[in-house]
């Protein structure tokens, strides 16, 4: 199940074009127009080169892997001291916006137009050391205009999503997912439930670190499940012979016993596109991700179905049969459609069978519904001794998870967790942390199951004092490392 | 105390789930907050807790994962299946370990997965080894070197009572002056040692020729600077530096007492709870009678760990 060394970029594929810290998901696809950081290309030429590959944007808009060029050597340049006497008038660049366009056009290479633009600047020989550094690495940046095409992974795509659209996924940042897919000891073998609303991108996260081995049961609600970052991550096949879906509407009823397939949800075509829409927080407009938004797997053959249909009505055009056969097509495609529906309903009582074993290893959600009655419903399905882990951007919320959770009994080693995290600039002698950083990631509640000891509400109540912590006192620094 | 009996197939609970406790196994025993140990099932061996004594015989083998256990003295007990994490909360320390906090941005940033080849150095006390075995099983490969001749051993030795030692191999040798022992073959390369910067030029070597990640954990920026010299030096490239902390919330219901300002003339004003407004009454908070406001509240702890130490992370590319 492992990737294939040295993997090469295949047209069909997802692939991450990356510069510098900027990141974007496209589809690799001939003769398709891509604009990626004020840049417009075709990926043609790239098709082939492995993952990793940087390359340069030549004149008509085609890829060129860079070639490995000497870095001009600065020779002891000349350099001040300090900048008390440098005047910011904005008229030390003696290159005008039409020079370097000109420039540009004439096609002269990034580099060279930076050698351009620190000749004829008349405060840069003033500048210190550092200072030329900084604006040297500045002007690189603006016009050396390479791109990596980099393959997908949850750290790619995760920092991907957090930087261009964390409204598609509640603001989960990478290191809090990070902490997730540990706390939840998701791996080869299991079986897992999770529930998200962040696009898919937690659950082709927990594919990938479950490496096609095991079965997944992904809760959704509305009708049907969002995947739009899965296919991103570009898995091969079978890991998704062993990926359920399971609508959340049909959870109480599976819990009371009273389930059954009469009432589907509806039509997933378009409950599907909606869930997309809907799936951000309001605040943000979505802008497309990719160039085409994958649907729901289920959507696949009803796609191909009217694509087919589309072809036997042209060839047929001038028929004279025409409307016979236009007939048999209806009939066909009513028994096709009933045909699915049969399917969907099999797949369907499949998974509940599944839900019903009530051993899942692990309970792994992530939405913008609150987390209560989804923790209290689904942990129903996970067996004891099992980690079970829950997202939310607000803390409030879990407040209230884990004062139910204690009153249901059943869990312990509750634990309502967030983390830091911090970059920083390493160079000699200009070592510091980097000047901006995430005000906050989200919040994670996790524990453990334990066997539910149902009806003695007494021996609950004495079990939730025990599991409480104690009260605040001083803590030892080797408590401290939770 | 233990009958002499023959040695037991160990089941690889670190790596897979099972429902119940088999004898061979490591189990962890749950007694309340914080409160946990590590326990090498065996038939006809007992252990001592605070609540008595748990007979494994009788008590743990057969028993399913999560159950309850009374003990001699009427007090209970919960026994987990194991897992790296909790492995890591209870294991014994031979050095500084590695928590799970760093031990999750690690695995991800370097990108592992089932069939993953990782090269790790040093081994320590094996925290950050279990977790990584656990991530790369069951196709993958964990090479860890140890410098220091006993905790090599013993490192063997718990992976072997863990039933994962097929999934990795245990090398007595300076990964700085030696190498991980092979090469062209690792997809990524995790270094914990004193001088890092002397050991990157084995990891690229380790590193397969096509590309993969690697990570230097350091607790002093001075050892930062010069593994990110000699990383750029060695053609790595996407060097970044960064750090990571855990905050834990303590769920408490607050109460806050309510100040006693006194009285106007008129009737009530001013404290900012109105009691003779109807819709007051059903309000959670306000407790008027009693003079003081309830509410839940995440509350930090006291202290918190401040610092572990930085990661690194680089890329090792093609081109």
């Amino acid at each position: 199940m492992e990737a294939s060394p040295g993997a090469r970029i295949r047209e069909g594929d997802c692939a991450v074009l990356k510069r510098g810290e900027v990141f974007k998901a496209v589809p690799v696809l001939r003769r398709r127009k891509i604009i990626f950081e004020k840049q417009w290309f075709y990926l043609d030429n790239a098709i082939g080169h492995i993952y990793g590959t940087t390359f340069e944007v030549t004149n008509g808009g085609n890829l060129q892997p860079k070639q490995d060029v000497e870095e001009t050597t600065t020779e002891t340049k000349e350099a001040g001291t300090d900048n008390r006497n440098i005047v910011d008038d904005g008229k030390s660049q003696k290159l005008t916006h039409d020079d370097i366009k000109a420039l540009k056009d004439k096609g002269i290479k990034g580099q060279e137009i930076v050698q351009q633009l620190i000749e004829n600047s008349t405060t840069f020989r003033d500048k210190t050391e550092f200072a030329q550094d900084k604006y040297i690495k500045k002007k690189k940046k603006k016009y050396e205009a390479v791109i990596t095409i980099v393959k997908p992974s949850t750290r790619i795509l995760s920092t991907m999503y957090y930087a261009r659209e964390p409204g598609k996924i509640n603001h989960l940042r990478y290191d809090t997912l990070a902490q997730m897919l540990t706390l939840g000891n998701i791996h080869a073998g299991n079986k897992m439930i999770v529930m998200e609303t962040c696009a898919g991108l937690l659950l082709g996260a927990v594919m990938e670190r479950m490496g096609g081995y095991g079965s997944i049961i992904q809760m959704y609600p509305g009708g049907g499940p969002v995947r739009a970052a899965t296919s991103c991550f570009g898995f091969p096949k079978p890991y998704f012979d062993n990926l359920h879906e399971f609508p959340l509407s049909k959870v109480q009823s599976l819990l009371s016993g009273t389930f059954s397939t009469e009432t589907l949800p509806s039509d997933p075509e378009d409950n599907a596109l909606v869930e997309e829409e809907s799936n951000g927080l309001t605040e943000e407009k979505q802008t497309s991700l990719q160039e085409t938004e994958e649907e729901p797997t289920t959507e696949a053959p009803m796609e191909i179905n009217q694509s087919e249909e589309q072809e036997t009505m042209d060839i047929n055009a001038e028929d004279v049969e025409f409307k016979e056969n236009k007939e048999k097509e209806n009939k066909e495609n009513v028994r096709e459609k009933q045909m699915k529906q049969w399917e969907r309903r099999k797949k369907l009582t499949e998974t509940a069978a599944l839900l019903r074993e009530k051993n899942a290893d692990g309970l792994i959600v992530a939405s913008k519904f609150h987390p209560t009655p989804l923790l209290l419903s689904l942990l129903e399905f996970v067996a004891p001794s099992r980690p079970f882990v829950v997202y939310c951007q607000y803390k409030e919320p879990l407040l209230e998870c884990y004062t139910k959770l204690r009153e249901r009994g059943g869990v312990i080693n509750l634990k309502l967790s967030e983390t830091w995290l911090r970059n920083y600039q390493v160079l000699p002698d200009r070592s510091h942390p980097k000047l901006t950083m995430s005000g906050g990631g989200g919040y994670l509640l996790s524990g453990i199951t334990v066997v539910l000891d149902k009806g003695k509400s007494d021996s609950s109540s004495l079990e939730a004092l025990k599991m409480e912590e104690p009260s605040p006192k001083r803590c030892k620094v080797q408590d401290l490392h939770c | 105390m233990g009958v002499n009996h023959q040695p037991t197939t160990v089941t690889m609970s670190f790596i897979e789930y099972g429902d119940t406790i088999k004898d061979g196994d490591t189990a962890i025993v749950f007694l309340g907050h914080e409160s946990m140990f590590p326990v090498k099932v065996q038939h006809g061996t007992v252990t001592q807790t605070k609540y008595g004594v748990i007979r494994h015989s009788t008590d743990l083998i057969g028993k399913k994962y999560g159950s309850k256990v009374t003990c001699s003295k009427g007090g209970w007990v919960f026994i987990l299946h194991p897992t790296p994490e909790l492995w890591t909360m209870n294991l014994p320390h031979r050095t500084q370990i590695l928590y799970s906090t760093d031990i999750s941005i690690i695995t991800m940033m370097l990108e592992l997965k089932p069939g993953s080849i990782v090269c790790e150095s040093g081994t320590g006390s094996g925290s950050l080894s279990h977790a990584l075995i656990r991530t790369v099983a069951p196709t993958g490969h964990l090479y860890t070197v140890e410098f220091h001749q006993q905790r090599a051993e013993k490192a063997r030795e718990e992976f072997r009572e863990h039933g994962v030692d097929h999934l990795v191999t245990v090398t007595n040798q300076d990964v700085c002056k030696n190498g991980f022992g092979v090469s062209n073959i690792a997809d990524a390369v995790f270094l914990d040692i004193p001088s890092p910067w002397e050991a990157i030029g084995h990891a690229k070597s380790a590193l397969k020729t096509e590309g993969g990640r690697i990570c230097s954990f350091s607790p002093c920026i001075e050892q930062v600077q010069r593994t990110c010299l000699a990383m750029e030096e060695y053609g790595f490239t996407e060097i970044n530096t960064l750090e990571i902390l855990l905050r834990v919330y303590n769920v408490r219901t607050i109460s806050l007492q309510i100040p006693d300002l006194g009285k106007a003339a008129e009737d009530n004003s001013g404290t900012g709870f109105d009691s003779s407004n109807p819709s007051n009454q059903g309000s959670p908070g306000a407790n008027l009678q009693q003079g003081t406001v309830q509410f839940k509240s995440g509350v930090p702890l006291r202290e918190m760990v401040g610092h572990t130490g930085y990661l690194t992370f680089a890329t090792k590319s093609l081109v």
